[in-house]
């Protein structure tokens, strides 16, 4: 499914990658906040969600990176680059990915930024739509997300066009140490 | 047709930009939406969503009462209104109360609809639209013409202009940079807004649910950022349950834009944390505005398992060629003709139902099985009966109810068509007639009519009979189809009979909305055609086989002569177009061809009658196969050709280009022979080439394969 998923979302114009553990997710995303010059001036911050990821590494672990914040405020993730954030579900047959975001912080790191870090479960690629209604449930989920691919448009003469409200780029980042379902 | 509507329609013609746009995106759109289904049964799919949506539109009213149940438990202030102007003043109360400034909005055709943003600024209160396209379209001071894409007709370079003069910068036409701009522009509204507005595309009674599908992200800023959320729902997006969302976002991106899903969907139940952690205002106003009135429509009924993807626009051979804005100001196309017809009054109408050329191409693409063009001749029907047929209809259609009379003029005509007629054709008529031969040349009336020719051809007697139903171009103006089709019939032992109280089978009056005069067509027929027994009713010509076998039941149902309702379907029972009893006269081993012939090239056009209402089209392939013919396909082999019966006499304007890229199609494929199995189209297609000088031969299937008999 792994490979379903990833050839759709790629497809959509999503960057896929995957890692064993959750310390190789930190190296993944820091040496990535580097090359992007992430940095502590405005239109350079990153912000970063709170959620399973940042639980299971510790937040302190990350501290002293420059221009990284864990206080998602609109003001700084307006001025963000880079947004991080938890999702839950991969779906494979549309290479979309699913999370609660009822906490707005979670929405304001993946629609305000111009790039969008997604840390995914590896053990939570559903094939379709069908099992992913399964496992989740308007009633306790008050903001159900799908993302799929970056923003895009074709609305100036039918040509697509990506990044318009939303972020430019869709980095999924795939880490197996991220126990599956439960979300 | 008043002088204002064939200006409009003139003007969009003559726009080189929006019909170049617009059929670059029709043909594109086709290929692309049936790779976005792969893997899929479309039939399947939208089964489920027609009997979901369906289920919803025959108790609305409790539907929407357990939405706003639920809704509400969960902190939601749920508005219903029949009254579109309850909605504007509700709206702009909750902006009264909140002291709202700034609005911004994610795109919503219900606001369209009730002309909202014109309501919010007179009250001083600043809107942006921000979904790209009708960010433009406001800027320009227009009104979306599709409802998927509402900037559609507009080019990089007006766009550009446009975005120049609102940024005070001379901007050149790179799209990527344009995009850029509107993101730059409309950021700080985002940020500064203290209202968003949205529309849903699905809401969900059970759970209470609004989802937005979106593109761009803007839904996610608009109903994130400011502390109101305000979503404003027609009715007909309601569904009971939660699972009805999953077949509905299977099918609304594949077949609005073609994606397997948009970048982005939300599912919003109950209000949110704000950001700065007071809760998110969150009213939801379900709109019924004439809604309830056309789910108690048995005709209309359907209407309301729409979910607005636009498909039917997207594969419209009218739309692609004169776009949104000929149809009015808010919903367009197809689907806008009969949602103009209920929001707005029957009246608004008049004009753009005449637009609908009724070949069908929105019915097999509709994810949520709505019959566009059946719709719309009942919209056809009740202007007819509101306001009368207009006066020169009215006096044709009163000489076609009367057989003798009507036969009596076809013949004049092919004595008073003599000085106009060069061989079979008709090049120029004078005067008013002249828009009718533009392009294209009618056929010259026949000296015989079949009629007089069937009396001369000896044939076997045999126990099994046929009834042959002519219809009046084969009678009239092409005999020798009907010779060709008694010759195959024959062969097979079949003695074809010709009863001559046959007359017209009332589809130019029936597709006029002149019901009554296609039931008197329709009685009078069933008459004649069964008043001698025989195995078959056969047709060469689809539109009379659908009248035959469909219409006439249904208009004499529809003018409550129910007396005729059994014979009328004791005659659709027996009837049959040619090309399928051939077919079948083949497979029985009672009819064979000459045997190792190798024929031409041949490309073979579908007429719309026999493909999407009878659903022919590997019949008379598979014969013209056997004969020895090498079948080269055209592109959109199944797009109509313009006919459309009255339709050339009426929109001659729109039926000469859309014939145009048919010859265009044809030319291509570099054949020299065409097939088809309506006469209608042999009329506008071989007048079409007569025109147009090519060295193409236009013949219907018929007169092919009993060239091709075994002595």
């Amino acid at each position: 499914m792994y490979e379903q998923f990833k050839a759709r979302a790629v497809g959509v114009g999503a960057e896929v990658h995957r890692v064993g553990t959750c310390s190789d997710a930190v190296e993944f995303v820091l040496s990535f906040l580097k090359q992007e010059g992430v940095a502590e001036t405005p239109g350079s911050y990153a912000v970063w969600a709170k959620g399973p990821f940042l639980e299971t590494v510790g937040q302190e672990t990350l501290a002293g990176v420059a221009g990284l914040g864990f206080e998602v405020t609109r003001e700084r993730a307006a001025q963000a680059k880079v947004g991080i954030s938890d999702m839950s579900f991969a779906v494979a047959d549309t290479g979309s990915l699913v999370q609660d975001q009822a906490a707005a912080d979670q929405r304001l790191a993946s629609a305000l930024t111009g790039i969008h870090i997604a840390l995914v479960p590896s053990a939570n690629i559903v094939p379709d739509k069908a099992s992913l209604f399964s496992r989740i449930n308007p009633t306790n989920s008050r903001y159900i997300a799908f993302i799929t691919g970056p923003s895009r448009t074709a609305d100036i003469e039918r040509v697509l066009t990506i990044g318009v409200h939303g972020p430019e780029r869709l980095i999924i980042l795939f880490v197996d140490e991220l126990g599956g379902e439960k979300r | 047709m008043k002088r204002e509507f064939k200006a409009s329609i003139n003007r969009a013609l003559n726009d080189a930009n929006l019909t170049g746009a617009l059929g670059k995106f029709s043909e594109a759109y086709k290929v692309n939406r049936t790779k976005a289904y792969e893997g899929i049964d479309f039939e399947e799919l939208r089964g489920r969503i027609a009997e979901a949506k369906s289920a919803a539109a025959c108790h609305l009213d409790e539907v929407a009462e357990t939405f706003r149940k639920s809704a509400e438990a969960l902190g939601a202030k749920v508005f219903r209104t029949r009254d579109p102007e309850e909605v504007k003043q509700y709206i702009l109360q909750v902006a009264r109360d909140n002291g709202v400034q700034n609005v911004v909005k994610s795109k919503s055709m219900a606001t369209e609809e009730i002309h909202l943003n014109k309501a919010l600024v007179e009250q001083g209160i600043s809107v942006a639209e921000t979904d790209l396209g009708e960010w433009i379209i406001q800027l320009a001071g227009q009104t979306p013409s599709h409802m998927v894409m509402p900037a559609i007709h507009m080019t990089k370079e007006e766009v550009a202009e446009i975005f120049s003069k609102e940024v005070d910068e001379r901007l050149d036409t790179d799209i990527p940079r344009l995009v850029k701009v509107a993101r730059n522009e409309l950021r700080p509204k985002f940020l500064a807004a203290d209202m968003g507005i949205s529309g849903a595309n699905i809401a969900v009674a059970e759970t209470g649910s609004i989802v937005l599908v979106t593109n761009e992200g803007n839904a996610r800023l608009v109903t994130t950022l400011p502390r109101i959320h305000v979503a404003l729902v027609g009715v007909e997006k309601l569904v009971e349950k939660f699972e009805t969302v999953v077949p509905i976002l299977d099918a609304l991106p594949r077949s609005a834009t073609a994606q397997l899903l948009t970048s982005y969907v939300s599912i919003i139940s109950g209000p949110t944390p704000n950001d700065d952690g007071s809760l998110k205002d969150l009213h939801i106003i379900l709109m019924d505005n004439q809604r309830t009135d056309m789910a108690k429509d048995p005709k209309f009924k359907q209407a309301l398992q729409c979910i607005r993807c636009g498909s039917c626009l997207n594969v419209c051979p009218i739309f692609r060629l004169v776009g949104g804005h000929v149809f009015g100001k808010v919903y367009t196309g197809g689907i806008g003709t009969i949602l103009t017809a209920w929001f707005d009054e029957l009246k608004k109408s008049e004009e753009i139902q005449g637009l609908c050329i009724q070949c069908g191409n929105c019915t097999q693409v509709c994810p949520g099985k709505l019959d566009i063009p059946e719709m719309i001749m009942e919209i056809r029907r009740r202007l007819v009966l509101e306001k009368g047929q207009p006066l020169v209809q009215k006096a044709i259609f009163s000489v076609v109810n009367n057989r003798k009379l009507f036969h009596g003029m076809l013949r004049a005509a092919s004595v008073a068509g003599k000085p106009f007629t060069s061989g079979k054709f008709i090049r120029h008529l004078p005067l008013f007639l002249s828009e009718l031969t533009d392009g294209r040349s009618l056929p010259a009336i026949a000296d015989k009519p079949f009629r007089d020719l069937y009396s001369g051809i000896e044939q076997p007697k045999g126990k099994e009979k046929a009834i042959f139903y002519a219809g009046c171009l084969i009678d009239f103006a092409y005999p020798e189809t009907g010779v060709a089709l008694v010759k195959l019939l024959n062969k097979a032992g079949i003695e074809v009979v010709f009863p001559e109280d046959q007359t017209c089978c009332g589809a130019p009056a029936l597709y006029s909305g002149a019901y009554e005069v296609a039931a008197q067509n329709a009685a009078d027929n069933i008459a004649a055609l069964l008043a001698q027994d025989a195995q078959y009713v056969v047709s060469a010509c689809p539109t009379c086989t659908v009248a035959l076998a469909h219409d006439f039941a249904k208009t004499l149902d529809a003018v409550g002569r129910t007396e005729w309702l059994y014979k009328a379907k004791q005659l659709s029972d027996k009837t049959i177009d040619l090309s399928t009893l051939v077919k079948r006269l083949v497979d029985e081993g009672r009819l064979s061809f000459q045997e190792g012939a190798e024929l031409e090239k041949i490309t073979y056009h579908d007429s719309c009658h026999l493909k999407r209402t009878l659903k022919v089209s590997e019949e008379p392939r598979e014969l013209l196969r056997q004969v020895g013919y090498e079948l080269e396909e055209m592109f959109e082999c199944d797009m109509c050709c313009g006919m459309g019966g009255s339709y050339s006499m009426k929109l001659p304007e729109i039926s000469a280009p859309i014939l145009k890229r048919k010859l265009k199609n044809i030319k291509d494929t570099g054949v020299q022979l065409v097939a088809m199995d309506c006469p209608g189209c042999v009329l506008q297609i071989s007048g079409g080439f007569d025109q147009d000088g090519a060295p193409v031969r236009v013949k219907h299937t018929a007169e092919l394969l009993a060239e091709r008999l075994k002595d």
